[in-house]
């Protein structure tokens, strides 16, 4: 077996040494009945890289793959171009095949780039400080409500209508073992978001709302107000971002006064790999970084007084804190914010403005044309790359259609909000940089012909 | 006489120890420092070329970004060096032997990579019409198959995250399954040993935590648990094998017991590496156990993730498990359980965990690594990775302290404790001077039941050579701390960094880096 060094000599030469007759006698502590006595039925045997690769050939060609057709898709994970020194990068051996860094001597190169990538995030929200990772967004938005119940020891938390479905379903997961109360609402297919009932519904037991920018449905809104009666009322205004691109063109959260950003990093440097594994960013305001969860990387210096990065503040950790600690979370997303923080780099602030114009022209490009069709509208007044279509029918089967067309045309609002009347004919539609104008067209052609 | 210098040139031999000259540029030949990015690169500069589209009239709302942000760019070449030298700055497993204990540093194989970076798994996004990713849930159900086969058990959950959250997605398993009976039970017992996660994530579900103590072999008191089982106890985290290395023999009458007492039965399975293809957790008698891919199954560690945590879960959890899921049809096809089904057909689910499906890259990594194995390269595996750390075990017995050396052989780790050091002399102190022989340390100070522990977990991918080596070197350093020599407490000396003021950073937490102060450096 090529991934096995030891050979038959070697192993009778080990055995000889420890003392043991056969490899049996090393698993005596195993009782008996519960020890299998040969490989277990009806599972093949080894496979040679070849035979491997061919079986994974085979099953990657019966899907879709975005780059093969024009594509449209957003809703929490978005089609961006990564260059190829980012994935080069990442592949390193030194990077891809080390651990969590905690001998701080080897691990400066994990260390420092967990410095800058923390740098990155919280200068690209606004907020002074940041960690070095969570899973995703959606866990991302669920330890900060936590987090938030934590420092104003309140327990209602007020979510927009524009925040992700899958991310209120995880919350609300969540919340039934913290005793967190929801407030909740499905959105509707306004121009507008639910603000007015997010202000409304801040009171003094409040310790949390929670806002999505841009939305769901692609819309931006001012958070000023909502973060001023948030603080009035003495509870915390979180802001998740889906979309990190967004913020080279729109404020950033934290700049309209939000205490704590979270987001999704998938859209920089990670592709969009089904799902997963994606790059959870959660960032704050500097006074509560003490009831942050997951790992935090600090500048110190060494016994010759040279500069060099340590794991930090680790007294809020399992690890150390046990049943105390402010999260449970151990492995992070270590490679993906690595990604995330190349991308960026090779970015910088000009390419990251560059980029989201692009977007945002492109965007702007696709939702003119598609209009042109005849019963499709547009429902924001306001959208970064990603705006929402009223289609004159249930979109849901259009969208099966469109990809019979080989088009992978957005997302309906009838997948994420299953057997929602109000919302079937809408269509949630994500322009990057990747659509290219004849994709638009073909997209646009698709629609219409199904439309009609 | 040297064959390769034959210009009968002499190299001039500095003053002996540690007295090197310095260089201009901090630099020593391979070892190369580097500057953070925000002290070398700008925010007009850009690594990246971008397409060129035409002009349109804003519609972002009035929001539009105008003060800087102070991100800085790097043009590409500058780029690729600053990450190069950053990561020779790294250990990582294809340098060397990284025996973290319970971490399972194992290869990671360059196949796994390639098969995940296709285009038809890596391109594809988690809301694509079904009809349009049969094969990445074709991936997904091939990999649950294996676990359940691998494990014996009834079904598996694929979305957890990681290790922790798959902790979480078997506690809260537990937690609604006990709803669902109407039984306010409220503690888990958790023994001593246990991974820090394990009482955190029980507290995170609303559960008191209990310790359960071992006896003097290591392995949970038996008696004792039993005797603290009774109407108010939700369950038990056990690791097995145990984080001191050692397989808990009466696991079966373990869980028979909690079971008993009406309780359910958490297996924490970061040491499945130990058993994989020899031993089912389902026959002893397992409710859920979380598999960690990024051990066990070689997807690599990152720095620190992404890992991925499937629970597999017996017949009396998984109605309770986690959405979404994928179900095989009998025409071969392949569907998505998500909450729009859920009510039909799996209506006690707990919920959701995550936005998406999980780890698909991993789920490829994983699936490509147990296929290259198989059921009889699986076995040799754990046959492998046991041989392995017996080896070092008595390799180092009568060096150092191997406080559980009698109570059988070791599985996948092996453990000893600081006793019989010099005064003064710690497990750190033999962990740095590892560090200046080309090792990464061990785990050390972990399990907590052990003074000064140092967990060593060699996996199976090291050869025979390489483990002698180990020992030799791990017996120097060893034989120096217990000769109280000097130059261990100041160890590493060859690290591009010496050891770290960590109370300096804690105290003075500097997390994101700042503009030096424009004032004071005007002065």
């Amino acid at each position: 077996m090529r991934y096995l060094p030891l050979t038959n000599t070697d192993r009778q030469a080990m055995l000889a040494v420890i003392g043991a007759k056969s490899i049996d006698d090393l698993f005596v502590d195993v009782p008996a009945e519960a020890q299998l006595a040969g490989p277990i039925a009806g599972l093949p045997n080894h496979a040679s890289e070849m035979a491997v690769e061919r079986h994974f050939s085979d099953l990657a060609r019966k899907n879709m793959a975005a780059s093969h057709h024009p594509f449209f898709l957003g809703c929490g994970a978005y089609k961006h171009h990564v260059p190829a020194s980012v994935d080069h990068i990442i592949q390193r051996g030194e990077f891809l095949t080390a651990y969590t860094p905690y001998q701080p001597e080897i691990a400066q190169g994990t260390l420092q780039m967990l410095f800058e990538f923390q740098t990155q995030v919280a200068r690209l929200f606004g907020c002074d400080v940041a960690n070095a990772s969570m899973y995703d967004g959606s866990t991302a938005c669920w330890e900060a409500i936590g987090m938030a119940g934590r420092i104003t020891k309140r327990h209602k938390a007020i979510l927009s209508s524009g925040l992700h479905p899958h991310y209120v379903s995880v919350a609300r997961t969540m919340a039934k073992y913290t005793g967190d109360n929801l407030d909740t609402a499905l959105p509707t297919l306004t121009p507008t978001t639910d603000s007015a009932r997010l202000l409304d519904a801040i009171d003094g037991e409040t310790s949390c709302v929670v806002v999505q920018y841009p939305d769901i449905l692609g819309r931006i809104e001012d958070l000023s107000a909502i973060a001023a009666k948030a603080h009035e009322h003495g509870a915390l205004l979180i802001a998740v971002v889906t979309e990190p691109v967004a913020l080279g063109a729109i404020k950033a959260p934290g700049e309209m006064g939000a205490d704590i950003v979270v987001g999704e990093g998938q859209s920089l440097g990670v592709g969009l790999q089904f799902g997963g594994p994606y790059v959870g960013l959660f960032a704050c305001k500097e006074k509560f970084v003490r009831q942050m969860p997951g790992r935090l990387c600090g500048e110190t210096v060494d016994a010759e007084g040279k500069r060099g990065f340590v794991l930090t503040l680790s007294t809020r950790e399992q690890h150390i804190r046990r049943e105390k600690a402010t999260s449970n979370i151990c492995t992070n997303s270590g490679l993906c914010a690595l990604a995330f923080s190349i991308h960026m780099t090779l970015l910088g602030e000009k390419g990251l403005r560059g980029l989201a114009q692009v977007n945002h022209a492109l965007a702007v490009q696709a939702a003119d044309r598609l209009t042109q069709i005849s019963g499709v509208e547009l429902v924001n007044d306001s959208f970064f790359n990603e705006f929402t279509l009223r289609l004159p029918k249930e979109a849901r089967p259009v969208v099966r259609a469109l990809a019979d067309k080989k088009v992978l045309g957005g997302v309906s609002l009838g997948r994420l909000y299953p057997n929602t009347t109000d919302l079937e004919n809408g269509l949630v539609v994500a322009v990057t940089e990747t659509s290219s104008a004849e994709d638009i067209e073909s997209f646009a052609t698709a629609l219409q012909e199904i439309l009609s | 006489m040297s064959a390769l210098n034959q210009s009968g040139w002499k190299p001039e031999m500095g003053p002996s120890g540690d007295s090197k000259p310095a260089t201009f540029t901090g630099n020593r030949a391979l070892m190369l420092e580097e500057a953070l990015i925000f002290e070398i690169g700008t925010t007009d500069t850009t690594g990246v070329d971008l397409p060129e589209v035409g002009g349109v009239a804003s519609r972002l709302g009035g929001l539009e970004r105008n003060r800087t942000i102070g991100l800085p760019g790097l043009s590409e070449p500058e780029t690729v060096r600053h990450y190069t030298r950053l990561s020779r700055q790294n250990y990582a497993i294809d340098l060397g032997f990284f025996p973290l204990g319970s971490c399972t540093m194992k290869h990671n194989p360059r196949l796994n990579e390639k098969v995940a970076r296709m285009a038809g798994f890596a391109d594809v996004h988690p809301l694509q019409p079904v009809e349009t990713v049969q094969g990445a849930l074709a991936v997904i159900n091939e990999l649950a198959v294996w676990l359940i086969k691998l494990t014996g058990m009834y079904g598996v959950a694929m979305t957890p995250k990681a290790g922790a959250h798959g902790e979480l997605c078997g506690i809260l398993a537990i937690k609604a399954a006990l709803e669902a009976r109407g039984d306010p039970r409220s503690v888990i017992l958790v023994p001593e040993s246990a991974h820090g996660t394990n009482p955190a994530t029980a507290a995170f579900a609303g559960f008191s935590v209990e310790n359960i103590p071992a006896t003097s072999e290591g392995r949970v008191d038996l008696d004792a648990l039993k005797a603290r089982l009774g109407p108010d106890v939700a369950g038990v985290m056990i690791t097995n094998p145990n984080t001191c290395g050692l397989f808990e023999r009466d696991m079966k009458a373990i869980s028979d017991a909690v079971h008993a007492a009406g309780g359910y039965v958490y297996c924490d399975g970061a040491n499945f590496n130990a058993i994989v293809g020899r031993v089912r957790p389902g026959d002893l008698g397992i409710d859920a156990m979380h598999i960690n891919l990024h051990k066990t199954f070689s997807t690599p560690h990152g720095g620190g993730g992404p890992g991925s945590g499937p629970v597999v879960m017996s017949e009396a959890l998984s109605p309770y498990g986690p959405l979404p899921f994928t179900e095989r049809h009998a025409d071969g096809r392949y569907s998505l359980v998500e909450e729009e089904t859920v009510g039909e057909r799996h209506p006690h689910s707990f919920g959701r965990m995550t936005a998406f499906h999980g780890q698909m890259g991993m789920f490829t990594r994983a699936l490509s690594y147990i296929l290259s194995h198989g059921a009889d390269g699986l076995r040799q595996v754990a046959e492998d990775a046991v041989l392995n750390a017996n080896y070092i075990l008595h390799g180092l017995k009568d060096s150092l302290d191997a406080p559980f050396a009698h109570s059988g052989p070791c599985m996948h780790e092996a453990l000893f404790s600081d006793n019989g050091l010099a005064d003064g002399f710690t497990t750190l102190d033999i962990a740095k001077g590892l560090i200046d022989e080309g090792y990464h340390p061990m785990t050390v100070y972990f399990p907590l039941v052990v003074h000064g522990a140092m967990l060593i977990e060699p996996t199976e991918t090291e050869s025979k050579a390489t483990l002698d080596q180990f020992i030799g070197a791990m017996r120097s350093v060893v034989a120096r701390a217990k000769a109280g020599d000097p130059s261990l407490k100041s160890a590493p000396h060859h690290a591009p960094r010496r050891r770290l003021d960590e109370t300096l950073a804690a105290r003075k937490p500097v997390l994101v880096w700042r503009e030096p102060d424009v004032a004071v450096a005007a002065e």
